[in-house]
């Protein structure tokens, strides 16, 4: 019990008085996973609009390998690009292997199939009500994407949200990518992975404060987002 | 004047699911008037109206516009029963047909301005179209419809949800618009709005064509007992 409360008040400590490595760490967590989040959006919002619009040939394929992409568990994902990168791997050449890069890939390998699958789901629902008035107006496919896009945005930044949430949690497979290598490619997950084996609650708790209070205010921005969307409003 | 008629539509026919919405229709219309499609709930006007307009699958037969059928494509319009609102604001809903023709923001903005003034939700402008009511909805998609000055204008029951001066006011618009060149085809459930509006009546049953005939003899001295019978506001079969 002491401990406990030794590591809670140390930690609480570390939060008010801005600690060095707990803001390095908590930085690059975040620059890590929106850099995944922007490029992760980028593929998936469109790639939903498109599922939505078009009955392509291989649309119910890209749908199922999405679905199963999912349930891809993390680790695997790490290990497959840990492969790809290793040196004797195909882009070995490119020496990306425990740098912040290769975080960000598996970080987006890993969220996009949601993403996708979020807005896939929205964007048909959408579409629906406007399939009609779109298909009479004469609009390109294109221009449907971008109606969609633009007139599902809410729907869509919360399926951005969601992605932020599992990949800023995610530990796996950026462990087995990053390295956890200090002052490189540590993160909230690995350090408190990594602090909490070595016994050192304190900054493990910190860092576990932090991941809490953004999952709190990821989850407050989507209820935000879908209070506003049922009212209607922007 | 329209290069776009006659329209000619032969053994016409969709289907859903095996069942027949409407078909097999033979139909001709010329480029002058205003034709209105009456007939019970069911009969198949909303289903007609979209095979003319080339947004419902067309199992058999032909609807054959004039000229080449992109062009027809870009000169037609459609109103829904059903008014479908871009979750944007009015005015957005009234630009958007503008600008994805390639109209710059400016422009039109400025035609949305002239419209929303034309279907009375000028202090609109700048709400979200969900916000509307189902009568200003009507006038919305009818604006939306009309800002591209289509030839070719297809309304189906676009009074439906509206007052009494509501209705009169678009009446009037329509009434312009016909003036001004544009071509209605409409549907409608209310007999008075019919004869004040057409010029040609096509009176469906069972998704055919029962009867057909200018609007003076088709309301004065309808041909078919069945057609007597709907304007008396007896139960058709
Ligand atoms: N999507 C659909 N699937 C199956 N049947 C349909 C569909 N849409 C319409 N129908 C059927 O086709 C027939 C014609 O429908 P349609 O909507 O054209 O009638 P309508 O004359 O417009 O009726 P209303 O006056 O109620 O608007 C009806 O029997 C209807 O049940
Ligand atoms: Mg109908």
């Amino acid at each position: 019990m002491g401990d406990l409360w030794d590591g809670l008040s140390q930690a609480f400590f570390l939060l008010v008085t801005l600690d060095g490595d707990l803001v390095e760490i908590t930085l690059r967590s975040l620059q890590v996973t929106l850099s995944a989040l922007v490029i992760a959006s980028v593929i998936a919002l469109p790639l939903g609009a498109l599922l939505a619009v078009r009955r392509f040939r291989l649309r119910r394929v890209t749908i199922a390998v999405l679905n199963a992409l999912m349930g891809l568990p993390p680790v695997v994902v790490g290990l497959i690009v840990y492969i790809l990168l290793s040196r004797s791997g195909p882009f070995g050449v490119m020496g990306l292997l425990f740098t912040p890069t290769a975080m960000i890939i598996a970080q987006v390998i890993i969220i996009v199939p949601l993403i996708a699958s979020i807005a896939h789901q929205a964007l048909r629902e959408l579409w629906t009500e406007y399939h009609d008035l779109l298909i009479s107006m004469n609009t390109t496919h294109v221009q449907r994407m971008k109606a969609l896009l633009w007139d599902g945005r809410r729907a869509l930044l919360t399926a951005s949200l969601a992605g932020f949430g599992r990949a800023i949690g995610e530990v796996g497979a950026i462990m087995i990518v990053g390295g956890n290598i200090d002052h490189a490619t540590r993160v909230l997950t690995t350090a408190i992975a990594l602090e909490t084996s070595k016994g050192d609650f304190a900054l493990a708790l910190a860092l576990g404060f932090i991941l809490i209070g953004l999952a709190i205010a990821v989850n407050f921005a989507i209820h935000w987002l879908t209070q506003t969307e049922r009212e209607g409003r922007w | 004047m329209s290069r776009m008629f006659p329209l000619i539509v032969e053994g016409a026919v969709t289907r859903r699911r095996g069942k027949v919405l409407v078909g097999p229709v033979d139909l001709r219309l010329e480029a002058r008037g205003v034709t209105v499609v009456i007939g019970p709930n069911g009969a198949g006007k909303t289903s007609l109206l979209r095979m003319l307009h080339g947004i419902a699958r067309l199992n058999e037969g032909r609807v054959q516009w004039a000229c080449d059928e992109a062009e027809a494509r870009e000169r037609q319009a459609f109103v829904f029963q059903t008014p479908v609102m871009l979750r944007r604001s009015v005015r957005e809903n009234l630009t958007y047909p503008l600008r994805i023709s390639g109209v710059g923001r400016k422009a039109a903005e400025v035609a949305a301005e002239g419209m929303a003034d034309k279907i009375g939700l000028s202090g609109a402008l700048g709400r979200s179209a969900l916000a509307l009511s189902g009568g200003e909805r009507q006038k919305l998609a009818l604006g939306r419809a009309l800002i591209r000055e289509p030839e070719v204008l297809f309304l189906d029951e676009p009074c439906a949800a509206l007052d009494g001066r509501a209705m009169r006011e678009v009446e009037a618009i329509l009434l312009a618009a016909a003036e001004g060149g544009t071509r209605l085809i409409m549907s409608t459930h209310n007999m008075g709005q019919a004869r004040r509006l057409a010029s040609e009546v096509v009176f469906l049953l069972g998704g055919r064509i029962h009867e057909r005939g200018a609007a003076e003899t088709f309301f004065d001295n309808p041909e078919t007992p069945q057609a007597r019978a709907f304007l008396r506001g007896d139960i058709v079969e």
